[in-house]
């Protein structure tokens, strides 16, 4: 491990402890469900972004993985008695697969083309979802609950703080996995793909392969933020994998800024926000965040972190000068 | 699976014809919307993922022209010029602006416009499903061919479809308009070096793309049920007969859109939980294949 990451992994740790003194600052439930979410869809964004902001591939179908996941952990845990852990890793291992297919036949196309494949695929699963009823439960989604067995001895994430915990720590672990794995010399192989793919492939780079390989990665951490997201709500939705939930999280890491690792986390809180506002005062929810979604893309054009990240430049202008 | 059905059906001639009807149906209201689609990809760059949607709102503004004027080849026209003209508002507005920037912009615009248009249709038309019914004129006892049924307004879609195939070859291929437009497809900077006004070239044909799907709409009208959102289903299939056929070519959203049509039909009596599986396994073998289409002669976009 390179001493760069020493400082990443202080920053995971500082926010563990801050998350853990969360329960004692603001005891409501509504604090920790709005973390818990934020984990889920914290993941499922920047696993997004592996694709968008490091690959400069815009993936419309990302929420292919996110409701795959979600129903691959729900029925793993519904229909077998394997451990939570267990069927985590299950979710994992099928989304993986199902993006390598997926990604063999997308990952060669450029931008636009390559959104909507991803895009009809998506729809795919999720017509595969609501025909296949005797599996899957077809429009109800994955009904009855999904059992939150104890595992390793006396973990038992039905008690709500426990749940946190879990939530809490499996999604900044997969931040810092990703992390990890964008800061390899795999990680700047992706951003020579996006910056200039002919170059890559005169030095011997196989675009291909990396691209693919972005591809499944990404497919993979997306389904472990469908799982926790099956967790908290106790059920799988064909909505998970419907195309507004790639729009969201499209959204959401636009909104939070794709140049900035953090970014989609910040995204995915604010349109959480947003979301909950939206919902607790009008029955037209896409109303309102179709105009919300118009003045972020057409008035700002940029992320939010890309602002503070100008202002910075901007105060320290004496000493960064490009 | 029912592979006994499909062959009886084969070999009955009454059943040829009806499966043959409903595939053209499908396939022509299909080429409509995937003949915009195609049309505007090819000459602007941009996949429109809002097409669906002004195929959503033709239906509904046929469906109130309908019950205003009575008349339905009027209100298919005026959904038509409806459509067309929201086009323009929309690209001139809005899409415009995101023509130069990242796809991720395009996206969104395309993703607001959706969120927002079914929430407009909900609020003005409501959101429970709505039905035009047949309307008057075409209440004709159906045509029996071979002893097949063939419903009056069935004819009625695919002739309509048709001549507009035909005017679209003649004017894209014979004549002064088609010329400039597809020379705005090759080379837009030239085009406006040459005094053409691409501003403009990319307004019609985005308002022209757009009144073909709001068409599409009011076709669909009086044999489909309409609700909000039922503009995504048909622009993923349009999306996948454009693939088939060429992204860029309306001859391949022609031969796509039959294709993907009669696969429907006919597939609905030999393997009904497997029809999607087949519109998609075509599309993979395609892009395999011949990444750029039956009828692409353009490499991959």
């Amino acid at each position: 491990m390179n001493n760069g990451f020493k400082k990443e992994l202080l920053i995971g740790l500082a926010a563990l402890a801050l998350l853990a003194a969360l329960p004692l600052l603001s005891p409501g439930r509504v604090t920790l469900d709005f973390v818990i979410r934020l984990a889920a869809l914290g993941v499922f964004a920047t696993s997004l972004n592996i694709l968008v902001g490091y690959g400069g591939m815009v993936s419309f179908g990302h929420a292919m993985f996110f409701g795959g996941g979600a129903y691959t952990f729900g029925l793993l845990m519904q229909r077998t008695d394997v451990s939570i852990p267990v069927a985590l890793l299950g979710a994992i291992v099928f989304c993986s697969m199902l993006a390598l297919v997926v990604g063999m036949i997308c990952v060669k196309l450029k931008e636009i083309y390559f959104s909507f494949l991803t895009l009809a695929f998506q729809m795919l699963i999720h017509s595969v979802i609501i025909t296949w009823t005797a599996l899957t439960g077809g429009d109800q989604g994955l009904m009855g609950g999904i059992p939150r067995r104890p595992f390793w001895g006396g973990i038992n994430v039905a008690d709500p703080n426990t749940l946190y915990w879990f939530c809490v720590i499996i999604g900044v672990v997969s931040l810092l996995v990703m992390r990890y794995i964008l800061q390899s010399p795999f990680g700047y192989t992706l951003r020579m793909v996006r910056d200039n793919a002919d170059r890559a492939r005169f030095l011997g780079i196989d675009v291909w392969r990396i691209r693919l390989y972005a591809f499944i990665l990404a497919g993979a951490f997306a389904s472990i933020g469908g799982s926790l997201m099956a967790l908290f709500v106790s059920g799988a939705y064909p909505e998970f994998s419907y195309w507004t939930m790639s729009g969201e999280a499209v959204f959401m890491i636009m909104m939070g800024g794709i140049n900035v690792f953090l970014g989609p986390i910040i995204g995915a809180g604010l349109l959480n926000i947003f979301n909950d506002i939206i919902t607790r005062n009008t029955e037209y929810h896409g109303l309102a965040l179709g105009v919300i979604v118009l003045v972020f893309a057409l008035g700002f054009k940029r992320g939010i972190t890309d602002f503070v990240g100008q202002l910075f430049n901007t105060l320290t202008k004496k000493r960064v000068q490009p | 699976m029912d592979p006994i059905a499909l062959y009886e059906c084969l070999t009955s001639m009454s059943c040829i014809v009806t499966q043959t009807s409903t595939g053209l149906i499908v396939g022509s209201l299909l080429f409509l919307v995937a003949a915009g689609l195609t049309l505007i990809f090819g000459v602007l760059g941009v996949i429109n993922f809002a097409h669906g949607s002004l195929y959503m709102l033709g239906a509904y503004i046929a469906l109130s022209a309908y019950r205003i004027t009575d008349s339905y080849i009027l209100s298919a026209v005026i959904a038509g010029a409806g459509v067309g003209l929201f086009s323009v508002i929309f690209e001139r507005f809005f899409m415009r602006r995101v023509y130069q920037a990242e796809v991720l912009l395009q996206l969104l615009v395309c993703y607001a416009l959706i969120l927002i248009m079914d929430d407009a249709v909900k609020i003005i038309w409501g959101a429970e499903f709505q039905s035009m019914g047949m309307p008057a004129a075409f209440q004709a006892p159906p045509l029996f061919i071979f002893d097949g049924i063939v419903p009056v307004f069935y004819v009625f879609m695919i002739c309509a479809a048709a001549v507009i195939a035909l005017v679209m070859w003649y004017v894209l291929t014979r004549t002064r308009i088609g010329k400039v437009v597809r020379a705005a497809a090759h080379n837009p900077t030239m085009t406006s070096v040459l005094g053409l006004n691409t501003t403009w070239i990319y307004a019609g044909v985005f308002a022209f793309g757009g009144a073909l799907a709001g068409l599409a709409g009011a076709l669909a009208a009086p044999v489909r049920s309409m609700s909000p959102g039922m503009g995504f289903s048909i622009l993923i299939e349009s999306f996948i007969v454009t693939v088939i056929g060429g992204m860029g070519s309306v001859s391949g959203a022609l031969v796509g859109a039959l294709l993907i049509g009669l696969v429907r039909s006919f597939g609905s009596i030999g393997f009904p939980l497997f029809v999607e599986g087949t519109m998609f396994l075509a599309m993979a073998l395609i892009l395999i294949l011949k990444p750029s289409g039956l009828l692409g002669k353009e490499p991959r976009p």
